[in-house]
């Protein structure tokens, strides 16, 4: 059965990119106990929509947990206080009646606000960009079953591909460390059979570009694993380590 | 002006039917390597049959413009595909073949696809497998270290290849790793934030598209020699569906008002096993996949608004209505037939849960067969992701699921090339109306889709690029200015309302009506209804709607509303399609023509085409054209589950 809640939001508004941005409060009531925090919020922006004042610009899509758009700091945690949940999974049966929340988007160099709760997270792309695929033109492949993929290798490349790319892992990191992120990618191709012949450039492009993007270096405090909506180990950051080693202490040629 | 319905030609190659498509490769003319560079493509949309087409274009040398409205091309709602992809590989050494993939899908379609289309999509499933193995998607393997296969809903072979529960989610990332390596090249820029309104036609011939700058609010020119449209199905005009909330016909639709005929917009379908509306303030819903079916068993209370807990209830009070009723295939029905008997059951008053608006999927019975380990081994990123929504822990107490719209089969229509009635406008994936029917079958989607984008436009553009003598055209000629004035003032019009309704309260109920009248079960008076409940609401939308803020910057209300007033014209032109089809087929199920098993009755005499919507201007009744079917290797026959 659901409860009605009754609940204070603190939460940052911005109007652009330059503008100045600040916590502003606002009450929302009966809160239905099984709606998600976005469904919570779109109540919230009805209401606003009402009162004539612009609704909070927030990032979501798919709903579900899996596109990784949506994602903003709830109480100081990225995705709010469930392990492996990302914000539209929040539900509001997590939170009492009273409660005053703080909303803010993710605070990175690399990731500027746009607006409200948008964040621009373009440095993931660029990233990707700069390494990390297979280079395959279509039409290229040979059978699926030419090469064989040890199946604990093929499991472990799949954990690893699983990030969503909303960039929690980034926002939880006292030092915007990417380096989960990043690592996740490596950890997939360096995995399989078929990234093999591109190790070392990739991870050697991926890390320079990473720099690049004004990411900080990594912690070592695990805050992006604990923030993970999707589970992503550190240990890929120790893989990454690795490659990273292998591919500059190993001359190509 | 009044027009003739006209007679389609889909442009079907002659010859045997396995060798249509080689003919027709061999038949298309080429574009010289050298030459490529001379010509920009437009794609837009992000997802499977976006990113592989642009991908797959820029590896070739084009100059690619990659479009999408979210922050970043991954983002796009194949993600989200959880089931699988088909492919007659036959590694399983069950018997399938080519043949079988194609026999399987035209019948699942209920005879209401393109056999053409079908056979070739058959034909190039094994290379879609190959193609994502080559880019590191992690799909299941043996301890051998061979791809693994899983069994889906309507075949007899296991051909489904998958990577988890997620496995478009890997197919995705696979193409947008392509897609990023063709930005390092240079061969593809990519545009995200940018939401299409507009095609350009230029002398009959797409050349461009007009977007919004969804950050700055800027109404930007693209001029091209070609537009590819990846951009997905419609399923939000419902509003409660398991799309992603941006999802959209917009840009569709704005191609059907620039030319584009829209073929079968009344095929929509349903997908029996959704986590239920728990109320008003439900944002959208979200799918279990149909794999459960296998385990799980589908039963309502015996007594109608009985307000026992199921553990209360004695099993001489279950009624499991799937197996009583289709002793045959029980609880693995298709999709359409099992979401039918589940809303009947809720309409008679025997739904359970809060609302009544569900039935139980059930797995004590398996779990007291096989050990709670068994079936946590098959299913447990499900039963978690249930418990995440409903804090119920299905172990212990019987699922709720209800129906709720999942895919579109409907789209633009496209001939065999993939063009559609505007030469030079090529659409792919769920976009398109064709490869489907009126039924799609599971795990079919992502293999359309990267068909269509890695395996087919990258031929056919090539040969619409030099067939046809293309003028130099750019943003300055008059056609794109004209249409970047007609959007910017639509959108000065929407923000000038100051009405009293906010957009999401328009679009909830245009949700409801077709939901109510247009969605598992349609009747000729229901779908009147309907349309003329749509075309009061899009009165007053453009009366009282209240979108605040301004055009020029980032504005998610102003964004909402420019795809619900399309949705709000689109609805009409659904209902108008399902009224017009006096027949059942798939998932169009229309009341008055239905078996004494209340199965869908077709009616091949009269119905065994394509419709083909024409627009003929606002407030004209637009054109049904058709496109006959013929079925030469697959004979049409009466579906029944007994």
């Amino acid at each position: 059965m659901s409860e009605m809640l009754n609940l204070t939001l603190k939460i940052w508004r911005q109007a652009s990119p330059t503008a100045e941005g600040e916590f502003k409060t606002y009450k929302v009531y009966d809160i239905s106990t099984h709606m998600s925090f976005l469904e919570m919020l779109d109540v919230l922006n009805e209401d606003l929509v009402r009162k004539g004042e612009e609704p909070v610009a927030f990032d979501h899509d798919c709903r579900e947990g899996i596109c990784g758009m949506c994602g903003f700091m709830i109480n100081g945690q990225a995705h709010g206080p469930e392990r492996k949940t990302t914000t539209c999974q929040l539900h509001m049966r997590f939170f009492k009646t009273g409660d005053v929340i703080v909303i803010e988007p993710w605070r990175a160099r690399a990731f500027p606000v746009l607006r409200d709760l948008v964040v621009d997270r373009s440095a993931f792309d660029r990233v990707i960009t700069s390494g990390g695929y297979i280079s395959v033109n279509t039409g290229n492949a040979p059978d699926g079953n030419a090469v064989l993929v040890p199946k604990q290798d093929a499991d472990r490349a799949f954990d690893a591909a699983t990030c969503i790319g909303c960039g929690a892992c980034v926002a939880a990191c006292k030092n915007a460390s990417a380096s989960l992120f990043v690592s996740a990618k490596v950890s997939q191709m360096a995995l399989l059979p078929q990234g093999r012949p591109e190790r070392s450039q990739r991870v050697q492009a991926m890390v320079a570009q990473m720099d690049e993007e004004g990411f900080g270096g990594c912690s070592n405090t695990y805050e992006c694993e604990a923030a993970c909506p999707a589970g992503i180990s550190v240990e890929n950051i120790a893989r990454m380590n690795r490659e990273y080693i292998r591919a500059t202490l190993t001359a190509a040629e | 002006m009044t027009t003739e319905a006209k007679v389609l030609d889909g442009r079907v190659p002659s010859g045997p039917m396995a060798e249509k498509w080689r003919k027709c490769k061999n038949e298309m003319k080429l574009v010289a390597p050298t030459m490529r560079r001379k010509y920009d493509v437009i794609v837009v949309g992000t997802g499977l049959a976006g990113a592989s087409a642009a991908a797959s274009l820029g590896e070739l040398g084009y100059n690619v413009k990659s479009f999408c409205f979210q922050d970043s091309p991954r983002r796009a709602h194949s993600i989200a595909a959880q089931g699988g992809i088909n492919a007659s590989k036959n590694y399983q050494n069950d018997g399938d073949s080519v043949w079988r993939l194609f026999y399987d899908t035209v019948k699942g379609g209920d005879f209401r696809s393109r056999e053409a289309n079908v056979h070739r999509l058959a034909e190039l499933s094994g290379n879609i497998i190959d193609q994502c193995v080559a880019q590191g998607v992690p799909f299941a393997r043996e301890y051998g270290g061979v791809l693994a296969n899983r069994t889906f809903g309507g075949v007899q072979v296991s051909r489904t290849f998958y990577a988890r529960g997620q496995t478009g989610q890997q197919l995705l990332l696979g193409a947008y790793g392509a897609l990023m390596r063709q930005v390092d090249h240079g061969r593809v820029k990519v545009f995200p934030r940018r939401e299409m309104l507009d095609l350009v036609v230029v002398d009959g011939t797409a050349r461009g598209i007009i977007c919004r700058n969804l950050v700055t609010g800027q109404i930007e020119s693209y001029a091209a020699h070609a537009v590819l449209l990846c951009t997905g199905g419609y399923g939000n005009a419902y509003y409660l569906a398991t799309y992603a909330k941006g999802s959209n016909v917009t840009a569709a639709w704005r191609c059907y008002k620039r030319g584009a005929f829209f073929a079968n917009p009344c095929f929509t379908q349903i997908h029996p096993t959704c986590i239920p509306v728990t109320g008003e303030y439900q944002s959208k819903l979200t799918l279990m996949s149909e794999s459960l079916r296998n385990d799980g068993r589908v039963w309502v209370p015996v007594k109608q608004k009985d307000s026992r807990s199921p553990d209360q209830i004695p099993e001489s009070d279950r009624d499991y209505f799937l197996e009583r009723r289709y002793p045959a295939f029980g609880n693995m029905v298709p999709r359409d037939v099992a979401s039918r008997a589940a809303k009947e059951r809720c309409d008679s008053g025997y739904g359970v849960g809060e609302t009544g608006q569900s039935v139980y999927l059930d797995f004590g019975d398996a779990i007291k067969r096989d050990g709670e380990a068994t079936i946590k081994a098959k299913y447990a990123n499900l039963f978690d992701m249930y418990e995440k929504i409903t804090a119920e822990n299905a172990y212990k107490a019987p699922m709720r699921i209800y129906p709720a719209i999942h895919y579109t089969m409907g789209g633009l229509w496209v001939d065999y090339y993939l063009q559609s009635t505007i030469p030079g406008l090529f659409v792919l994936g769920e976009a398109n109306f064709s490869d489907h029917g009126a039924n799609r079958l599971g795990a079919s989607a992502l293999m359309q889709g990267l068909a269509d984008g890695y395996f087919i436009a990258p031929y056919t553009v090539g040969d619409h690029l030099v067939s046809k003598k293309l003028a130099a055209v750019n943003t300055d000629h008059p056609e794109f200015r004209r249409c970047q004035d007609e959007t910017g003032s639509r959108i000065s019009q929407m923000l000038s309302i100051g009405g009293k309704r906010s957009v999401e309260s328009f679009h909830r109920e245009l949700g409801k009506i077709l939901w109510e009248y247009c969605g598992m079960s349609r009747s000729a008076k229901g779908l009147e209804t309907a349309m003329q409940k749509i075309r009061t609401l899009r009165e007053e939308f453009w009366k009282n709607v209240r979108v605040l803020g301004s055009g020029n910057n980032l504005n998610q209300d102003l964004e909402h509303a420019g795809r619900v007033a399309d949705f709000l014209e689109f609805g009409e032109v659904l209902a108008l399609d399902a009224l017009t089809r006096n027949e059942s087929c798939g998932g169009h199920f229309r009341e008055e023509y239905q078996t004494a098993e209340n199965d869908t009755k077709r009616d091949d005499q009269n119905f065994s085409h394509v419709a083909a919507w024409q627009y003929m201007g606002a407030d004209k009744a637009p054109v049904r054209n058709t496109e006959p079917l013929e079925f030469t290797e697959v004979h049409p026959s009466q579906r029944s589950y007994k």
